[in-house]
């Protein structure tokens, strides 16, 4: 059964202007740290991640005249919680350009405890043999249970563990910003 | 979420029992497989350590093939027994088979039975989730979804859509399965082949009954040809196999009565130059070998939908 | 054995042209008066207050499954189940193992009635040697032991000129050949009617022209050769319609039918998901069948009601649907799924089911019982029109359980059955 608390948003920590400057800084991240952006692929992990890697590979295109691949990655299949859920998550496709031998920037919205990341890395690494693969999350909220580290974070939020992070974007809520949701008992 | 969809069903048992949004469910699922039997490493881990059990009490390539890549690709332990290793030719009941197939065990069993309604045996007597992959003359589900999906390939939808099925329905499961999908899926279903091979009251299954073949074919968007088992000749459905060609094989000249853009199908294995000519079978137009990776997309996703969630 | 008096009943003898309250008075096993409000000093009393009470029911179509096959029944348990089921009298089919097809059969037969029955058997001889359908058995030296029909049943008689002469031979000792009308090459390997069930379930079927071809076959031969036919579990509208034309041209056939086939259609076996307690022959037809039959029975095409019982074993039913063995049991649901689903619908009156179920068999078979007469012996059945019960077949007398009926909520019981004179069920409960 589920628990008997709602979430209640506590506060706003990323406007639409905030999001934008953390993704122009981090398009710059990126290049500046592999000297260019040659051999480079994003991919998005669905779903929040794919407009992130979408608009990061704009931001890039931008500023250095060349299209970077991107890619969507659908982690369903890899998780390791599929038999501890009830409810059942919709597989979707997973379209990722040539990865082998490219150093391959995931991209996801939130991170939290590393498992959604550790998922996609499998995936990847049977869609192909990246020479590299870096991490670039929009917020880092903490509380990891496996050794996985972001390269680029658009913005660390220190939350409590019955907190949670919510990012918004244009592309799927037709709002843009991150808040910071508490989960309160419902009162009846 | 919106994002978290399940089927009801915990048996695949015949289409007969799905709803439009349960086959909806299957396809997308099924869509979203697809993928990953065109990667190099053709293998998820999503099902690591769930066990499969098929039961073939009929011979099968294709299906039972496709059924174990599924497990395969799916990280699945799979294990078959099919007729001639199994006990069934020892003269062991059917229910002792479902008896030995619980104690094992097994989250999924996958069985292909003569006897139409076995799997519904099955399901009553074990706690597995049963997919049917073939029960008499009933339902062949499996075949369905996957025809269904590969036509969603080629056409946006399958709503409104003219689907000609073609031969001996009265013996084929698969065409019971496809006249309950397409037809609960919007599409118009009519059935042509002689008249002996049309069982009774097809039409209340969903589709129209047309024994003139170029007449049915007009304003078709699939021609979907059934297998004709050649022995049904002797057992007097039909004179001969000539005429059977001559009134009900597929060749150019009928496939060009269809649409111009019609998808030409067939469940395989076929009897080219018998109910279909070897020039349209390997066509622009013919989708036939595209079926057999559908297959195996699709029992992938059934395999996902009645083992991925938990209790 | 003195007097029994059965007190405040509603007498039931279609026999006799009797439906009234009345007081049913047995002397040494026998029918003595019957008359309203009796007192009879030192009587035993059975108290029928708010019951029916009719002759002994009679079925003249029953498998005991004796010799051979005691693992599905066998004359003391199948006798069981017809007491529990009002019946007094049976008429065991001859498809045994080995079939009952000479006198040394019928024999045994009346002997293992004699020691272990507790209802009357009338055995049936077959009418062709092995039931091969070859060559006529010795229906003769049958007759003369006992034998009160010749059945194939369970098998047509094939051969249109083994029929003829069968017709041609029984004749001569005038009794029925109770005929199975099935013609093997239109049923091939069905199993449930040919139609709209066998196209949704996927299951081979059986045409109605199957039993059609072969009772207009058979209402030929007899119209030419005479005898006595009397056909079997009649399950089409088509075959009542032949009949009700055979009778009108004064040929001399007879014909009984199924609770079941009067009261079910083949739509259950796709309510029941391939329930093989669904799966008899003939099997079970379309509602306008039912229709037909009903009609039938009503305006005298149909004589009788019989049950088909066909035990068999938890076994031989738990099994493909296709693999599984044909028919169900039967004598100890027939009245109340009768009632219930006939006479408390009126589609039926309870006279002429009763009528059905005990004077037309025994006129039809020339058997003795079947009427309330006095003088005869007493073999009574009392009634409740009012009581509903569950169908639970643990509770059988039966050795077999394969009844589509189970769990099924019926109104109308059998209460108290006597036979000779003797209380062989009480208040539901078998006494012997």
């Amino acid at each position: 059964m589920a628990n008997d608390s709602v979430l209640k948003p506590k506060a706003t920590i990323m406007d639409e202007a905030g999001i934008k400057r953390a993704l122009v800084r981090i398009s710059h991240e990126i290049v500046e740290r592999n000297k260019g952006t040659e051999n480079l692929v994003l991919v998005g992990i669905r779903r929040r991640g794919v407009p992130i890697a979408q608009r990061l590979a704009a931001f890039i295109s931008d500023t250095e005249a060349t299209e970077v691949p991107v890619g969507m990655l659908d982690i369903t299949l890899y998780r390791d919680d599929l038999t501890l859920r009830h409810d059942q998550p919709m597989v979707h496709r997973t379209e990722v350009p040539d990865i082998n031998g490219k150093t391959v920037v995931l991209v996801d919205d939130v991170l939290y405890t590393g498992r959604t990341v550790r998922a996609a890395m499998d995936a990847l690494m049977d869609l192909g043999r990246p020479s590299s693969i870096q991490l670039m999350v929009l917020t880092d909220r903490g509380h990891r249970e496996l050794p996985i580290r972001a390269d680029y974070v658009g913005k660390n939020v220190p939350t409590s563990k019955h907190e949670l992070v919510e990012v918004r974007l244009n592309e799927v809520d037709n709002v843009e910003d991150v808040l910071i949701m508490e989960k309160v008992e419902r009162d009846e | 979420m919106n994002d978290v969809q399940q089927l009801r069903q915990k048996h695949i048992l015949g289409l007969a029992e799905l709803s439009v949004e349960e086959m909806t469910l299957i396809l997308q699922t099924s869509e979203s497989m697809r993928e990953i039997i065109d990667r190099p490493i053709k293998q998820v881990p999503t099902l690591r350590g769930r066990q499969v059990l098929s039961l073939f009490y009929e011979s099968s390539t294709r299906t039972k093939a496709s059924f174990d890549l599924a497990c395969k690709y799916m990280s699945a332990g799979a294990v078959s027994i099919s007729k001639d290793s199994s006990s069934l030719t020892k003269g062991e009941s059917l229910r002792d088979t479902v008896r030995n197939v619980e104690i094992m065990g097994p989250e999924v069993v996958i069985m292909r039975h003569p006897s139409g309604g076995a799997c519904h045996y099955l399901a009553r007597n074990v706690s597995s989730s049963v997919i049917n992959a073939g029960d008499g003359t009933h339902e062949h589900p499996t075949q369905g979804l996957l025809d269904m999906l590969t036509v969603l390939q080629h056409k946006e939808h399958l709503d409104g859509l003219n689907v000609v099925i073609v031969g001996d329905v009265f013996h084929s499961r698969v065409a019971r399965s496809n006249i309950i999908g397409f037809s609960r899926m919007g599409a118009n279903v009519v059935v042509s082949g002689p008249s002996t091979l049309l069982p009774p009251y097809i039409e209340e299954m969903g589709c129209q009954v047309e024994s003139d073949l170029d007449h049915a074919l007009a304003e078709a968007d699939v021609v979907y040809v059934l297998r004709l088992q050649l022995e049904r000749q002797s057992a007097s459905y039909f004179p001969s196999l000539r005429e059977y060609t001559e009134l009900y094989g597929l060749n150019e000249r009928r496939l060009a009565l269809a649409k111009p853009d019609a998808l030409l199908m067939h469940p395989g294995p076929m009897n080219r130059g018998v109910e279909i000519d070897s020039d349209v079978a390997d066509g622009a137009q013919s989708v036939i070998l595209e079926q057999v990776p559908n297959g195996v997309a699709v029992r992938m996703a059934l395999l996902y939908l009645l083992l991925g969630g938990g209790e | 054995m003195g007097q029994t008096l059965i007190k405040n009943g509603h007498v039931i003898d279609p026999a006799n042209g009797r439906n009234e309250r009345a007081d049913v008075l047995l002397e040494e096993g026998k029918i003595g008066a019957i008359s309203r409000n009796m007192t009879v000093e030192g009587a035993e009393l059975i108290d029928a207050e708010e019951c029916v009470v009719v002759p002994g029911f009679i079925d003249t179509h029953t498998h005991l499954r004796t010799p051979g096959q005691e693992y599905k029944e066998d004359i003391a348990s199948g006798t069981r189940a017809a007491i529990r089921g009002g019946y007094t009298a049976v008429l065991p089919m001859a498809n045994t193992q080995p079939p009952i097809d000479n006198e040394t059969g019928i024999r045994f037969i009346l002997d293992q009635a004699q020691t272990q029955g507790v209802a009357r058997v009338y055995p049936v001889g077959a009418i062709t040697k092995g039931l091969k359908g070859d060559e006529i058995a010795e229906l003769g030296l049958m007759k003369r032991a006992g034998a009160c029909a010749f059945s194939d049943d369970g098998m047509p008689v094939r051969s249109a000129r083994v029929m003829r002469f069968a017709l041609q031979y029984s004749k001569m000792f005038g009794v029925p050949l109770s005929v199975h009308e099935e013609d093997p090459s239109l049923t091939q390997d069905g199993v449930v009617n040919w139609g709209r069930i066998s196209t949704k379930m996927g299951l081979p079927g059986i045409p109605a022209e199957s039993e059609v071809a072969m009772v207009a076959r058979d209402l030929e031969l007899c119209r030419v050769i005479g005898g006595h036919l009397h056909i079997a579990h009649v399950s089409t509208a088509r075959a009542v319609h032949l009949i009700r034309e055979a009778k009108a041209a004064g040929i001399c056939v007879t014909c009984e039918v199924t609770p079941h086939h009067l009261t079910l259609t083949e739509d259950l076996v796709h309510e029941s998901g391939y329930d093989t307690n669904t799966k008899m022959k003939p099997p079970l037809r379309t509602q306008d069948d039912q229709r037909a039959l009903l009609s039938g029975l009503k305006d005298g095409t149909i004589d009788l009601i019989a049950t088909d019982h066909a035990p068999h074993s938890f076994d031989d039913k738990d099994k493909e649907y296709l693999f599984a063995d044909f028919g169900i049991v039967g004598l100890e649901t027939a009245f109340a799924l009768l009632h219930d689903r006939l006479v408390l619908t009126q589609a039926l009156s309870l006279e002429k089911l009763i009528e059905a179920m005990t004077w037309r068999p025994a006129q039809v078979f020339g058997l003795s019982g079947g009427s309330l007469s006095e003088g005869v012996p007493a073999d009574i059945t009392i009634l409740s029109t009012s009581d509903e019960w569950a169908v639970n077949p643990k509770e059988f007398a039966s050795k077999s359980a394969n009844t589509p009926l189970t769990g099924w909520s019926l109104t109308g019981r059998v209460r108290t059955v006597l036979v000779d004179g003797q209380v062989r069920l009480r208040d539901g409960t078998l006494t012997c």
